[in-house]
């Protein structure tokens, strides 16, 4: 018999209290200096979070699970690779630049990025392309309260996301066999609907290393690959920009990649999903459960061919 | 000195003690919810692993007792090759089981459908004959030149188990690769000394094989 993990998962306040460890962080310091690897540790707490009405009711996967089992290929194919080579990763200074099709240009820093809206905690669902499925709670701020800051002109009809590369940084991403710097993109009205989150946290804090900090996108209604991690640069275009799995195999991945129980995978079905923690696999649902929020975002379309 | 310890009684023990040490592996580590945060994942990984660096080592038994001139290693090809065939049958049973929850039409459509899994069925099926007809009685029933004949499947059987694992990465096939590269040293060695006429003796290629064995064990 197999049993899975399914750790009970803590309430903020059982979280560490910063000093606590601030002090392990000097006392794994001395370990690193003596030459020994040591877990990443967790990040800053976030105060005075809203709690989303967004969110769905579901438990959210162990914070383990969210952080150690992750697709951020600049750090590693394997999934708990990224957990351990992203962990000197330079998140600070961090800064976004806002182009092309907008009225206001800019180059935020993360603060500013911060001051923008105020952040919230979604719980959300996450459905991999590979099958799997977690709930994870992210804290951040809907996406367009930062369009509507850069104000797009009307010929802005997507946008573009690029995430930061530095292959210093990422030396293992010459192995992903896929294009890098990573990049990814919606459409505009995608974009700006309620749901699409700008996340800067998971589990009260700041974001780890590995589940894209400082700042990155989360698309609930669609396969996790589109929440590109990481970001340092969105653009607004006239035209659909490239994405990044779509350019190493088109037949696979497309651009609108929306959860979708019955358009399979070439090479695996999407009609069910291991949520991480469970034994049993679950119906995908389409849209990931969403369709009542984005369900009209697609009229009129055929999802078999838009994938 | 390892001719001697090659024939010993208690080698073959051994051999079968660590050939048993994946699946103990395994099950100390699901005792200990130690299996990542996708435990029927890491263990199709697993023995999927073993199964296609079991069947390896099966193939690197005759190039090996031929360059290196250690013949006393053909007394474990068998077992080896059997817990080719026994990790293999744990790979397509956590398939079956813990994937598709024994869902029949969902199975049948994933063999016609998605080539990964054709494949590898086929090399498992493959398997079949080799694992039932290993035993001596077979040897003698089918006569020695038919049985090296029907047992050549094995070269189908690695070449299946690449395949599959090619066909089923995302994107990073550096894993695929190693096992296709050892693969094609070992099919290459034995060209190269039947060519020869099974000369033994001390070949080029041998240590590079042990190498690429040991690699993979470790």
């Amino acid at each position: 018999m197999i049993t899975t993990t399914s750790r009970p998962d803590f309430l903020h306040s059982e979280v560490t209290p910063k000093a606590h460890y601030l002090n392990r962080r000097r006392f794994l310091g001395g370990l690193a200096a003596a030459g020994l690897a040591f877990p990443s540790l967790a990040g800053t707490k976030f105060t005075g979070v809203v709690k989303s009405p967004l969110s769905t009711a579901e438990k959210p996967t162990s914070y383990d699970a969210v952080t150690k089992y992750n697709n951020f290929y600049e750090f590693g194919t394997g999934k708990d690779q990224p957990a351990e080579t992203a962990q000197n990763f330079q998140t600070s200074p961090w800064t976004v630049v806002i182009e092309g099709e907008v009225a206001k240009p800019r180059i935020l820093d993360l603060d500013a990025i911060l001051k923008i809206a105020p952040l919230e905690e979604r719980i959300y669902r996450h459905r991999c392309v590979e099958g799997w499925s977690m709930v994870v709670p992210w804290i951040g701020f809907p996406l367009s309260a930062l369009i509507k800051l850069a104000a797009p002109s009307a010929s802005a009809k997507y946008v573009a996301f690029q995430s930061y590369y530095d292959i210093r940084q990422m030396p293992q991403a010459r192995y992903g066999g896929i294009p890098f710097p990573y990049v990814e993109g919606l459409r505009l009205d995608e974009a700006m609907n309620p749901l699409t989150l700008l996340a800067v946290g998971l589990y009260g804090e700041t974001l780890p290393n590995q589940n894209g900090a400082p700042l990155r996108l989360v698309v609930p209604w669609k396969y996790g690959f589109k929440g590109i991690k990481s970001i340092v640069k969105i653009r607004f275009t006239a035209k659909q920009p490239p994405t990044s799995w779509s350019m190493a195999n088109a037949r696979e991945y497309g651009f609108y990649s929306n959860v979708n129980p019955r358009v399979d995978h070439p090479r695996w079905s999407q009609a069910k999903e291991r949520r991480m923690g469970e034994f049993f696999k679950r119906d995908t649902l389409l849209f990931n459960g969403y369709a009542d929020q984005v369900a009209a975002l697609y009229s009129g379309m055929d999802l078999r061919k838009d994938y | 000195m390892a001719p001697r310890l090659l024939s010993s009684r208690w080698a073959k023990v051994l051999v079968f003690a660590l050939s048993l040490v994946p699946l103990l592996v395994l099950g100390w580590r699901g005792l200990r919810q130690d299996l990542g945060a996708n435990p029927v994942e890491f263990i199709t990984r697993s023995t999927g692993d073993w199964t296609l660096r079991f069947l390896l080592l099966t193939l690197a038994i005759s190039p090996l007792r031929k360059q290196a001139g250690l013949a006393a290693l053909i007394r474990f090809r068998r077992m080896l090759g059997l817990f080719s065939f026994f990790y293999g049958s744990l790979h397509l049973l956590t398939y079956v089981w813990f994937d598709k929850f024994f869902d029949l039409g969902d199975i049948l459509k994933d063999v016609a459908t998605r080539r990964f899994i054709t494949i590898g069925l086929f090399g498992f099926l493959a398997m079949l004959p080799l694992a039932v007809t290993s035993t001596s009685g077979w040897i003698r029933r089918l006569g020695g030149r038919r049985w090296k004949l029907l047992h050549r499947l094995v070269y189908a059987c690695v070449a299946a188990g690449v395949v599959h694992y090619y066909w089923l990465v995302k994107s990073d096939v550096r894993f695929p690769l190693v096992y296709a590269s050892i693969a094609g040293v070992l099919l290459a060695t034995r060209r190269y000394t039947e060519s020869r006429g099974l000369v033994s003796g001390h070949g080029p290629v041998a240590p590079a094989v042990v190498s690429a064995t040991t690699e993979l064990i470790t």
